[in-house]
């Protein structure tokens, strides 16, 4: 066992961090909120130049063969300075899904056009009725000719307007629960059918309700084994709360290190807070459940690598649990720690505190996930 | 990055755990699974066994008769005892007083003792705290003056743990009461308890067990043979005995024994007309003290293989903050889960009485003694340095303040 990034990795995040630094102040990144994306396009180009869109992929469709490790480390960073770009939905959810599934002509054409920038996805899941449930699929893919029709909708898809290709999930067969049955299709955004109606998610971010009807697709639109998509979406989540659980340690770091500056300038009775006990304490409370919050991101990193699907499950629900509980203390804390000025929209702490609000409810929130694990007490 | 274990590692475990398997007295494992403290018997029969297998100096260096384990080893080892569940070696002899003399001890310390440490063969107790001097540990009045070759020592010390079972006792006392700083006149002594002048008074504590104790020092003459390090130079002996390795400090071993029994007495209690096991409450609680767990175990790898990383060297982790915090909490929410599993059944004290009315009441017993962790555990997060007092340690050391 061995927790030390290699040299690799620290350089990775080295640059990584240098370029943030550089481009990502909080001013900064309220321009690229202004943005008729919500992103800064520019950084995306950034984001390639640097290797990052194509980090987990294999050589041969232009990326690094990074790993989990290797996105955690990046997500921590992007979670320090809340990036907004489509990395998450694009790189980790998309990307896992067609690397792990994809045929090899879907890998050449895909990833490498997400490694050097020219494709942004979206992984269309989620229905209304579904809320945290993976298998509740009402969408629907019917055979027609060579190719199938889709009807149905989906809904909170991260980024969908922004999106050239989406990947919906739709029922191929069976009923609405049925694991089986699921197959995940490769739609272009612009396809006849299609029609997206975007809004803005409390995270500062884009995201889009998704409304498909009588869409038709080709068979090689297909992604994995047509019934199968279950086990897919599956692993895709997997990868999501690994890279997010990341992201979460990132934003508690910076939270941390606000609420410790933010601390030691105020004055209230004639002192800064910070020499208040009260307020020491609470600040060591924060910094302690970061460092669990770490342990877990950790974890779900772990995990994912773990063939055994069982122990990689428990271990995955785990570090869900712990990471929203530990993103939601240290957020409600370093807002309390604020006072007023933390209650603001100016200010950056607010910010923070709902981009783990919008984390902590990604596919489950802690006691969705709890409950699970209650399940198999024994 | 790695962050599994290794084979090696793996292999290690397997190695510790069957061997305590095999090795564990039958009447101390039993006693020790219906969740009682070990006897006194208990703990010097178990170090004895470890020590003739070389384990027992498990985290002293090899020239000094250790295993030469990596830190994770040494977790992986108190994790498997705890669990089993086997007596802790005697943390004052072991982790406490054995390193301090291999540090600061002359030959003749090193050479009488360490032997006498490992095997048992001395039962050493602590010696630190006053009546006015608890987690502001430098106000201790205890007082040693010197006369001729030997040192004359008059005050008391309380939360004496295990002093009436001790043959010794290592001593923080005030030398020279006109330092400069208060840090700077404190010197560090062994003292045999058979010496003349020392009563040893019990403290019972929430529990009803006798654990503790008040030690009153009256004209106990102590030889400055016995002295450890230089004269006044007592506080740095005593910061390096606190700030030494705390890879048990979590104790999660124990959390984990404990959860378990909880969950294996749910499976025998009915609540609403079915076992206590299937109800959700119940359940979302266990979940949430494995997330909790699992979550400093992390912590806990972190803090171990940083340490092996830096062999040994540099500063104290201010993670071993966060493992003393979250460690003290969890023993005591595991311990309160075995508790409100007992219900009504964790009232009646396990005493003789209660012995000889009921034939053997395993589950009875057993939730009689899980109360009486319950209660002692309260203790977790006061001794050690209080939980307030890590959360200031926490506040200089990582919060810069």
């Amino acid at each position: 066992m061995d927790f030390e990034p290699s040299d690799d990795q620290r350089l990775l995040v080295e640059s990584v961090t240098r370029l943030l630094n550089d481009t990502y102040s909080f001013a900064q990144r309220k321009s690229y909120m202004a943005l008729p994306q919500g992103y800064s396009p520019e950084m995306w180009g950034k984001f390639a130049e640097l290797g990052l869109l194509g980090l987990p992929f294999a050589e041969e469709y232009g990326g690094f063969g990074g790993g989990a490790q290797e996105i955690m480390l990046v997500m921590q960073a992007f979670g320090r300075v809340l990036v907004l770009e489509p990395y998450l939905p694009t790189v980790v959810l998309c990307g896992t899904a067609i690397d792990a599934v994809g045929t090899a002509e879907q890998k050449r054409t895909l990833l490498t056009a997400i490694a050097e920038g020219s494709l942004k996805m979206s992984f269309a899941h989620g229905e209304r009725q579904a809320r945290y449930d993976l298998n509740d699929v009402v969408t629907t893919a019917k055979k027609s000719g060579s190719g199938w029709v889709l009807d149905g909708s989906k809904t909170v898809v991260s980024h969908g307007e922004a999106a050239d290709k989406i990947i919906v999930s739709a029922r191929t067969s069976g009923d609405r629960y049925d694991e089986d049955g699921i197959t995940l299709f490769i739609v272009d955004a612009n396809a006849a059918g299609v029609a997206r109606r975007g809004y803005l998610s409390r995270d500062d971010t884009r995201a889009a309700d998704l409304s498909l009807s009588n869409v038709s697709v080709p068979a090689d639109a297909v992604l994995g084994e047509v019934g199968k998509g279950f086990a897919v979406i599956k692993r895709v989540v997997e990868a999501g709360i690994a890279a997010t659980a990341a992201e979460t340690v990132g934003a508690m770091e910076a939270m941390n290190e606000m609420t410790l500056e933010y601390s030691k300038t105020r004055v209230q009775f004639g002192s800064p807070i910070s020499s208040y006990q009260v307020v020491q304490h609470r600040m060591s409370d924060m910094f302690i459940t970061q460092e669990q919050g770490r342990s877990m991101a950790m974890l779900a990193t772990i995990a994912f690598e773990n063939p055994d699907e069982a122990e990689r499950e428990r271990d995955m629900a785990m570090a869900k649990v712990g990471i929203g509980q530990a993103g939601r203390y240290v957020s409600q804390s370093a807002v309390q720690m604020h006072g007023g000025i933390g209650m603001t929209e100016e200010y950056a702490v607010g910010h923070y505190f709902r981009r783990c609000m919008v984390i902590e409810r990604l596919w489950g929130d802690p006691a969705y996930y709890l409950d699970k694990l209650a399940a198999e007490v024994a | 990055m790695d962050l599994r274990f290794t084979p090696e590692e793996a292999a290690f475990r397997q190695e510790v755990r069957d061997f305590i398997k095999s090795a564990l007295p039958a009447d101390i494992r039993d006693r020790m699974k219906l969740g009682h403290a070990p006897r006194k018997e208990d703990t010097v029969r178990w170090q004895r066994i470890l020590n003739q297998k070389g384990w027992a100096t498990y985290s002293w260096p090899k020239e000094h008769g250790g295993p030469g384990w990596s830190a994770i080893q040494r977790m992986i080892f108190l994790e498997e005892n705890l669990m089993a569940p086997a007596p802790e070696l005697l943390s004052f002899n072991i982790t406490m007083l054995g390193p301090v003399l291999i540090q600061f001890g002359t030959d003749a310390q090193k050479s009488r003792f360490l032997p006498r440490l490992a095997n048992l063969d001395d039962w050493f107790c602590q010696g630190f705290s006053e009546p006015g001097a608890g987690s502001d540990l430098a106000s201790l009045k205890t007082a040693a003056k010197l006369d001729g070759d030997h040192y004359v020592v008059n005050g008391s010390k309380i939360w004496t743990s295990t002093a009436h079972n001790a043959d010794w006792c290592f001593l923080l006392v005030r030398t020279d009461p006109n330092a400069r700083k208060r840090q700077e006149g404190i010197s560090f002594l062994l003292v045999d308890m058979k010496t003349p002048g020392i009563t040893v008074r019990p403290i019972i504590s929430i529990d009803g067990s006798h654990h503790l104790n008040e030690v009153f020092f009256d004209d106990v003459k102590v030889p400055v043979n016995m002295r450890v390090h230089q004269e006044n130079k007592g506080w740095d002996v005593a910061k390096f005995l606190l700030g030494n390795e705390r890879t048990g400090i979590a104790r999660l071993g124990k959390s984990k024994e404990r959860l378990r029994a909880a969950v294996d007495m749910a499976k025998q209690v009915n609540q609403n007309g079915r076992p206590l096991i299937n109800d959700q409450t119940f359940r979302q609680r266990v979940a949430q003290l494995e997330v909790d767990i699992k979550a400093l175990e992390i912590t806990q790898y972190r803090v171990v293989s940083a340490y092996d990383k830096a062999k040994g060297a540099g500063k104290p982790d201010p993670l071993s903050s966060v493992l003393k915090v979250r460690g003290s909490e969890l023993q005591q929410y595991t311990t309160e889960l075995t508790v409100d599993v007992a219900g009504p059944m964790a009232t009646p004290i396990w005493a003789q009485e209660l012995a000889a009315l009921n034939e053997p009441d395993d589950m009875l017993e057993a939730a009689s003694a899980g109360t009486g962790s319950y209660l002692f555990l309260r203790a977790a997060s006061i001794y050690g340095g209080t939980n307030e007092i890590q959360k200031n340690i926490l506040t200089k050391a990582v919060l810069g303040l």
